[in-house]
């Protein structure tokens, strides 16, 4: 990330041992996080301190069985992401209280909910609207499209997001729909209603 | 050979399922390396991926096409030869192809499976079409997005083979096969490699405090969007420069833009074209439902007689902005 | 090896060119020359008048002539033109599109850098079909040329490479130097001939990237190989071709031509060259498998 947003974080690669070749050279990783240090974004975002980590602590149990699952039930997710298997993902819902933080490593999957302002290095950055974000890993929405409306921003490696979503378009089924069925009926109900109140907000219907 | 055969994208196994499902008379789709021009991180067919997705599509009654359509550099032949040798193996419905070294040695090797003259050979006349029928035997060509429908028509009369023209998607400005544009930038070619603006070598910078975000390929910044504009892929030919008499910085070769035919589809049937191709292996399963639903309905509406009326696809285009191109008008050039 | 000029791709005005092609038969140690518009059918007409009296002044002079033919076939006046050529017993022919091919119908030509001949199985189909020399594609990198240069020459082809000129990026059916103008390829009245060296182009953060010209785009940067060149020759390279730019081509031709005879140590051509060119960068990326625009320092060949 470039750009008028300074950054402290410097780039994982070789921080953690965890360097990847890839065929260009290139390095998962060898981007800075463009939300660590960066004042200005986590002030306009929602979630101070506090909160966010509250939020973060309850949330959690809920993503680690989701990204267990699914990874379980989807295993050639894992042969797209190629080297990036490695990568680590910021997907940034813009209305929520704290970011998540992505590392589909299938020997050591991690999926947790951060404050923005505690966000780690990562390789790319997704951000957008929940809803948004949500179709997009259901493939209910077409990520080119909501890149080219502006409504999604890409920062940091453009390659790992882009193996990212083809990685995810090869899932069949709804990501969404097995994630609220792991809660029973109250979790579809929850998703039922987030789904409504998406729709309603962004066509008045 | 059915009248208007709708040829849809396919760039995973899950795509492919949803364009059968959809109502995909043909589906086309390549293997994992250079040998197609979709060559995309995280993208496309392993073998067994490919057995898979030809069963799927033929218990349907879809036909699979199999892309080849890239130029082997001299060395790498093999890997184009051992491509169409699975394809043939597996029972794939036709090759898509552009090299004449290519193309000779599926029609010697495997004279069985049809052969497809792809976009990238930029056949735009009846003798350079007729030159690749009659020589390696070509069944149908895949014409460059530059002509007008009164042109097809009068090419349509001139060639032994079935015509085949996009219909939606990327709208490519330069000759197909003969651009080397992401090469210049990249050190990664188009017709060698299969990549178009290759991820590995896009970066999107955001100005935080003007909201503006640059679009760069490989160091080069090749447009620039406002905070609210629409934008488009990083392709060097959709960018803004400046020139000479134009410092203010304009679109030096064609706006983000997509093509949308579906006004056009009768004409285009009237011309004699026989299939109609969806661009987009790069896009999702969400695009690929879509628009092939979309051109389903149409294309079962003109064959029953009906008005085909086209869904509005235009959230799915670059620049959310669609153009007729050159089917349109002469204009365009 | 042999030097070549090829064909102008630029629409330079009637006495430009004459005087032109009168200096390099005159001056230039060129071996053949290439004649012929390969960009824009429009422009055709203009050159066509002026070939015969611009062939007899270099045959005269001792280069070998040949005709190239349009890289774009599409229009009526397009397909006659190729057509037309590809009756011509002599001189001989360079054929850049496959409806030359066709026309030919097996008679001896030449294939030009348009024909996208990238590998051994194209080039042997080809000598096949009666081509007796082949261009390799512009951004083919160097490994590749070895492999093509050598089965061509197995085949008793003579085998060509640009190394020196902007290299041809892409062509398209769209006038770009029309649209630049707001006009469209039908109404351009010839404004390409505006820009002798191609129109530039930079990105909006000023950085020199493309040239236009005409339905073609080009690279900023020239493409030079002169340091590279003895290599190519050890590879099996015959021809090399120099693309005519707005700069003294005679003394281009002259530092390749002292470097290929051995006149002239590397180092010290591509000081001469650098001093024709002015500002305009050089690259050979290509050649190295790397980025087009890219200038490989001779240091890292090894």
């Amino acid at each position: 990330m470039k750009g008028k947003a300074s950054s402290v974080a410097q780039p994982i690669a070789g921080a953690d041992g965890n360097r990847v070749d890839l065929q260009h050279g290139r390095t998962p990783g060898n981007h800075e996080n463009p939300m660590a240090g960066s004042a200005g974004w986590a002030s306009r975002l929602p979630g101070h301190r506090g909160l966010a980590r509250i939020a973060c602590t309850m949330v959690q149990p809920l993503l680690t069985r989701t990204v267990r699952k699914i990874a379980r039930n989807h295993t050639s997710l894992f042969a797209r992401l190629g080297p990036y298997r490695e990568a680590d993902f910021l997907i940034d819902p813009v209305e929520l209280p704290f970011a998540l933080h992505l590392r589909p490593d299938p020997d050591n999957l991690t999926f947790c909910a951060v404050p923005r302002d505690a966000a780690p290095p990562v390789t790319a950055t997704i951000q957008g609207p929940f809803m948004l974000l949500l179709q997009l890993i259901d493939a209910d929405e077409d990520g080119d499209a909501a890149f080219f409306s502006r409504a999604l921003t890409i920062t940091g490696d453009t390659e790992a997001v882009v193996r990212l979503r083809n990685a995810l378009d090869d899932v069949d089924g709804s990501i969404a729909e097995e994630t609220a069925g792991l809660f029973g009926r109250p979790g579809q109900a929850i998703l039922k209603r987030l789904r409504r109140s998406y729709h309603t907000e962004n066509t008045g219907i | 050979m059915s009248l208007a055969e709708l040829i849809c994208p396919a760039g995973t196994p899950a795509a492919l399922r949803t364009a059968v499902d959809a109502g995909a008379d043909a589906v086309y789709c390549g293997v994992q390396d250079a040998t197609n021009a979709r060559n995309f991180p995280g993208l496309n067919f392993t073998v067994e991926e490919l057995t898979e997705a030809v069963a799927y599509a033929h218990t349907h009654g879809t036909k699979v096409l199999l892309a080849l359509n890239t130029y082997p550099p001299a060395g790498k032949v093999d890997l184009w030869r051992q491509a169409a040798d699975t394809g043939a193996r597996i029972g794939v419905d036709a090759f898509i192809v552009a090299d004449m070294g290519v193309a000779d040695y599926i029609a010697r090797t495997h004279p069985q499976v049809r052969l497809h003259l792809s976009v990238q050979a930029a056949a735009s006349s009846p003798e350079a079409i007729r030159y690749y029928c009659e020589n390696f035997g070509v069944k149908r060509v895949v014409l460059p997005r530059i002509l007008t429908i009164p042109e097809i028509r009068e090419i349509r009369k001139e060639i032994p083979c079935e015509i085949e023209t996009f219909i939606f998607g990327n709208h490519g400005l330069m000759v197909e096969g003969r651009c080397s544009l992401t090469n210049y930038l990249t050190g990664q070619s188009t017709n060698m490699d299969g990549v178009c603006s290759p991820a590995s070598d896009v970066e999107y910078i955001r100005d935080e405090a003007t909201g503006e975000m640059s679009s760069c390929l490989g160091g080069f910044t090749i447009d620039r969007f406002g905070p609210q504009e629409m934008a488009g892929y990083p392709t060097i030919c959709k960018g803004r420069y400046t020139a000479p008499h134009r410092p203010e910085g304009y679109y030096a070769f064609e706006e983000p833009v997509s093509l949308n035919l579906s006004r056009l589809l009768p004409e285009l049937i009237g011309a004699g074209v026989h299939a109609f191709k969806i661009e987009g292996r790069q896009r999702s399963k969400s695009y690929v439902r879509n628009v092939v639903r979309a051109f389903r309905q149409a294309v079962d509406d003109i064959r029953a007689g009906r008005e085909a009326n086209i869904a509005d696809l235009v959230a799915l285009t670059e620049g959310q902005k669609q153009t007729m191109g050159a089917f349109e008008t002469k204009k365009w050039r | 090896m042999k030097l070549t000029l090829g064909p102008l791709a630029y629409h330079w005005n009637t006495e430009e060119r004459r005087d032109f092609y009168a200096r390099i038969a005159d001056e230039a140690p060129v071996d053949e020359v290439y004649l012929g518009e390969v960009i824009c059918s429009k422009r055709a007409p203009f050159f066509e008048r002026e070939i015969p009296a611009t062939m007899e002044r270099l045959e005269r002079a001792g280069k070998r002539v040949i005709l190239s033919s349009l890289a774009e076939v599409m229009l009526k006046r397009e397909r006659e033109a190729t057509a037309g050529l590809a009756e011509m017993d002599a001189p001989e022919i360079e054929i850049n599109n496959a409806a030359g091919l066709y026309a030919r119908q097996g008679r001896p030509h030449r294939i030009g850098p348009f024909m996208n001949a990238y590998n051994e199985a194209t080039i042997a189909w080809m000598a096949s079909q009666g081509a007796t020399h082949i261009c390799l594609p512009t951004e083919l990198p160097a490994e590749a040329v070895a492999v093509a240069a050598q089965a061509a020459r197995n085949l008793g082809l003579t085998v060509e490479m640009q190394v020196f000129g902007r290299a041809s990026l892409a062509v398209s059916a769209r006038c770009y130097h029309a649209r630049s103008h707001g006009r469209t390829k039908d109404n351009c009245l010839f404004i390409c001939e505006q820009d002798p060296d191609g129109m530039p182009l930079r990105t909006r953060d000023d950085k020199p990237i493309l040239r236009i010209n005409g339905i073609q785009t080009q690279s900023e940067s020239y493409m030079d190989l002169l340091t590279e060149s003895p290599r190519l020759g050890a590879m099996g390279v015959s021809h090399l071709r120099l693309m005519p730019q707005a700069v003294d081509m005679v003394g281009v031709a002259r530092a390749f031509h002292d470097v290929i005879s051995g006149v002239l140590d590397t180092a010290e051509a591509e000081d001469r060259l650098r001093g024709l060119c002015g500002a305009t960068s050089f690259s050979n990326g290509f050649w190295y498998g790397t980025a087009g625009y890219r200038r490989i320092a001779r240091a890292a060949e090894a």
